[in-house]
């Protein structure tokens, strides 16, 4: 059957009657919202360096042991839930509902882990006087940044454990699609992408050599 | 299949093992990472151009791979990693001479 002129327009990639980049709009709004996302998290993580690249006096708190050994187990964590996931996204383009389920839900655990070692750590900075404008060790401005990016951070993990478990309950059901757990994933490995860079710029750079 | 139909259609082109192995270079990285840190051998400088190097790589490795952006159409790539890397560029434009500047304006 041949198209008309009109036809032939309205799914033209260039006319904008098609979708130029072969995509759903959810995931082409989850791309958007991870670029803008990015620039957030850059402008953090910029911030933590300008500041302490101005003050001789920035504090290095974490000795090797145990702070840098529990922020690599945290790394794991994280990295080992993006591969759940990358497995949930794969189950879910085969339509294997329930093993799509399982993963999604090894991920959220993996995430909860995650929240709760975080969570033990800034406990400990905190018993050791850590607040967010003064400190015992240096430039009081280091608890600001410090608690801005990671607890940034950490409602990022923790909303997208409470976004996968609205996922999982969704598709395990049926009412959602391979592209919505596809979606998902996105935001899922933006959030273990982010801590790439927190962790050797924030955890890293300011050990504590004794 | 229409082509609207076609986008929307979830899909996953690499087989298991190759995420597991990508899972692999990304320990064996970050591995990499905390072992300069313990070591304790390179200037700040020096530590942070490389961590920060092999961030890069993460992040390259992570977006290509897990997020699938490999198997995405080319003009996607040239449409969000150029804007995101001009921005980041343009935030980083001031930040040696004035960061250093602070540093000379502090009372002694």
């Amino acid at each position: 059957m041949h198209q008309t002129d009109r036809e032939a327009t309205l799914t033209s990639a260039w006319a904008g009657g098609a979708s130029p980049f072969a995509m759903g709009s959810k995931k082409l709004g989850m791309w958007l919202f991870i670029i803008s996302d990015s620039l957030t998290f850059s402008v953090l993580l910029i911030s933590y360096n300008y500041l302490r690249f101005a003050n001789p006096d920035w504090p290095l708190p974490f000795p090797f042991h145990p702070s840098i050994v529990f922020s690599t187990v945290m790394t794991v964590v994280l990295l080992f839930s993006s591969l759940t996931m990358v497995m949930g996204v794969a189950a879910a383009a085969r339509r294997e509902r329930r093993k799509t389920v399982w993963w999604i839900l090894a991920t959220m655990a993996g995430g909860a882990l995650f929240i709760g070692l975080h969570l033990t750590e800034w406990l400990h900075l905190i018993g050791e006087g850590l607040r967010p404008f003064s400190n015992p060790w240096g430039a009081p401005l280091f608890g600001a940044i410090f608690f801005g990016i990671t607890g940034l951070h950490m409602t990022h993990v923790a909303i997208g454990v409470i976004y996968l478990g609205i996922i999982s309950i969704g598709f395990g059901r049926g009412k959602f699609s391979p592209e919505d757990v596809e979606v998902s994933g996105l935001y899922w490995h933006f959030v273990d992408l982010v801590w790439m860079f927190v962790f050797p710029l924030v955890y890293l750079m300011s050990v504590k050599y004794i | 299949m229409s082509t609207e139909a076609h986008a929307i259609e979830s899909h996953v082109e690499a087989p298991a093992s190759t995420f597991v192995w990508v899972w692999v270079g990304l320990v064996a990285i970050t591995g990499f990472e905390v072992f300069l840190a313990y070591a304790h051998l390179l200037r700040p400088e020096l530590m942070l151009t490389i961590l920060l190097g092999l961030s890069v790589i993460k992040a390259a490795l992570i977006m290509s791979y897990f997020m699938h952006l490999k198997f995405e159409r080319l003009s996607l790539v040239l449409w969000l990693v150029p804007a995101l890397v001009f921005c980041i560029c343009m935030m980083l434009v001031l930040f040696f001479p004035d960061s250093g500047r602070l540093l000379h304006m502090r009372p002694h």
